[in-house]
């Protein structure tokens, strides 16, 4: 698509070109009131007409994003069952969230799959790209484009399904680690205290790691090749032209898929659901997961509010500063 | 581009393992499908013996018509809705700059980051408070309202994009806001639009964790809603779980290798851009 696009690509630079576009509104408006002197109140309301097509948007997203926003501080600071009474009881909502080892627990673990939602596809998929960068296009380039979109196109609680039978003890997994004689530690994974994390946190990069690569590749294809060719002619090595050439040159992408793998790892749901369900004991316990459980199977709408709450600052807590650093060495 | 023959080799070795490591989970829910539907399979294993009746059976048992119809109401009364209100406020904050716009676009973009879980808990009360809950529109309406800054978002940025002068020449030969709109603008924003509706279609189709709040009733869900049901409905027969979450992912994964292509490229842009 068009290079604004790229350039609007997050949130911060969205809301730069924002600022840009009121600039330019701020110098029509100064030319404003000589055009006024002629058309009069005509020219007022022309401008403001425009009104009229945000009005539906902004309806929609009030009703139903805003307003429940809204709500939700609002049940945040009540203790109520849903049904009866409501009892104001001020901050101690959030105060059980940062002293319930359980909701401790949910928000740890949802850090611990930052490692897999994040680290391991972005790490991955920027060597996988630099690696087949080299590939020329053709059928085999696309359809390899395909297959690593393939988790992408299929609902995430599919792939829950596909890989709790891949981890159950007569799985697939267990097969393969027999074959290469590695008997000794097979185990039903998800049913384990010590690995069920790291498997469902593995489903993670399973899906996101072909989206990762496919955008690198876009990315790479971008940096001028003459870069590449100095370079080796300078005599750099493939660590060297990786580090001083190709790293630099996926900056953006590096920064986006950052931040769209980590709020996927903080607010990962459906996954976890159709695998574990948090179990086992509170091993794969995630925020939404918890938020779930407290809201409509503990009947404690106002903690569960809270929780939604402090995961919604904990996500722009995270996102923010990676918005911020990637601006700042533009 | 200089690259060195063994590099050549290397990437290809590397991007087929991976290729197989992408595809092994999906071949395993085929192979499992195939196994007859009253034994525990075993692994990845050839099925020597195709039992194609079981994606039958899971079809007839599992309600997938209904299931389909289900999601396919969902979808359309998400999509248009959605790409019709994003586009005409795209249009108004990015090409006629309306006053405020700044502080709408920043409005709108603050919704950009939050996470669904967050208003799961309030949204259910608000559908209650609309007597909607357990019907379509309880995941209809939030949807279009939880889609529309990333629509709004997306739009403004093609509408941003356009020549100034394209709309003074319509508006020098008369045409009013709505017929430029109509008949200038719209017509130039198709392959936005098209990718925006891509992405709207498969982010409702695949869309869990409204349905399964707000919809108690699976078969009134999306499919991926719906896939639950199925874990309920086959815990005891892997052959036929497999069989039937593999009929549910089937539809999107055709749409997928026909309109492979535009999909991609949507899906990069909105990564890009999310």
């Amino acid at each position: 698509m068009t290079t604004s696009n790229r350039s609007a690509s997050s949130l911060v630079d969205a809301s730069a070109s924002a600022l840009r576009a009121t600039a330019t509104d701020d110098s029509s408006a100064v030319a404003r009131p000589s055009r006024r002197g002629a058309g009069g109140s005509k020219a007022w309301w022309a401008a403001r007409r425009g009104w009229l097509f945000v009005i539906p948007a902004l309806v929609a997203y009030i009703m139903f994003v805003v307003y429940p926003l809204f709500l939700g501080v609002q049940y945040s600071f009540y203790k109520w069952n849903g049904v009866g009474p409501a009892e104001f009881i001020g901050v101690a909502n959030y105060l059980r969230v940062f002293t319930d080892p359980d909701l401790l627990a949910s928000i740890g673990n949802a850090f611990i799959l930052i490692a897999f939602f994040t680290i391991i596809p972005v790490s991955s998929g920027l060597m996988l790209a630099t690696l087949i960068r080299s590939i020329k296009p053709g059928p085999f380039s696309s359809a390899s484009q395909a297959i690593l979109f393939l988790p992408q196109i299929i609902p995430l609680a599919a792939a829950g399904i596909a890989w709790s039978w891949m981890y159950a003890q007569t799985g697939a997994v267990n097969q393969i680690l027999t074959l290469f004689g590695l008997g000794g530690i097979t185990r039903p994974w998800l049913g384990d205290f010590q690995t069920a994390l790291p498997a469902v946190g593995l489903i993670g990069s399973w899906v996101l790691t072909g989206l990762c690569t496919v955008l690198f590749l876009t990315g790479i294809s971008k940096i001028d090749s003459a870069l590449f060719e100095a370079a080796r002619l300078d005599g750099a090595g493939w660590f060297r032209e990786f580090i001083s050439v190709t790293v630099p040159g996926v900056r953006q992408e590096i920064a986006v898929l950052t931040t769209i793998t980590i709020i996927a790892a903080l607010s990962s749901f459906d996954i976890i659901y159709t695998t574990t369900l948090g179990g086992p004991g509170r091993s794969t316990l995630v925020p939404g997961i918890s938020i779930y459980r407290i809201g409509f199977t503990q009947s404690d709408v106002g903690l569960a509010s809270a929780f939604g709450i402090v995961l919604m600052i904990l996500v722009l807590a995270c996102v923010l500063p990676i918005q911020r650093l990637s601006r700042e060495r533009d | 581009m200089i690259v060195n023959r063994s590099e050549a080799i290397i990437g290809r070795i590397v991007l087929v393992l991976v290729l197989i490591l992408t595809l092994i989970p999906l071949a395993n829910m085929a192979s499992a499908a195939l196994q007859p539907a009253g034994e525990n399979p075993v692994g990845l294993t050839w099925p020597s013996d195709p039992q194609w009746g079981n994606f039958v059976e899971a079809f007839q048992t599992g309600h997938v018509v209904e299931l389909m119809t289900s999601s396919a109401f969902i979808v359309l009364g998400v999509v248009p809705i959605s790409l019709l209100f994003g586009t005409l406020a795209g249009y108004a904050l990015g090409n006629l700059r309306v006053p405020g716009a700044r502080f709408l676009l920043i409005f709108f973009l603050v919704g950009l980051t939050i996470p669904f879980e967050a208003l799961m808990i309030p949204l259910y009360y608000e559908m209650q408070g609309f007597g909607l809950l357990n019907t379509q529109w309880a995941v209809i309406l939030p949807l279009i309202g939880l889609y529309m800054p990333f629509s709004v978002v997306w739009m403004r940025a093609h509408f941003v994009n356009m020549p100034r002068e394209l709309s003074e020449a319509a508006r020098v030969d008369g045409a009013t806001t709505l017929q430029e709109f109509r008949r200038i603008q719209i017509p130039l924003a198709v392959p936005p639009l098209s990718a925006l509706a891509i992405l709207l279609f498969l982010w409702t189709w695949n869309q869990f964790l409204l349905p399964v709040v707000l919809i108690s009733d699976p078969l009134k869900r999306t499919v991926a809603g719906s896939l639950t049901y199925f874990q309920g409905q086959y815990s005891t027969s892997i052959p036929l779980l497999n069989a039937g979450a593999l009929i549910i992912i089937a539809p999107a994964i055709i749409v997928f290798l026909i309109f492979q292509r535009q999909f991609i490229k949507a899906l990069l842009q909105g990564a890009v851009k999310g």
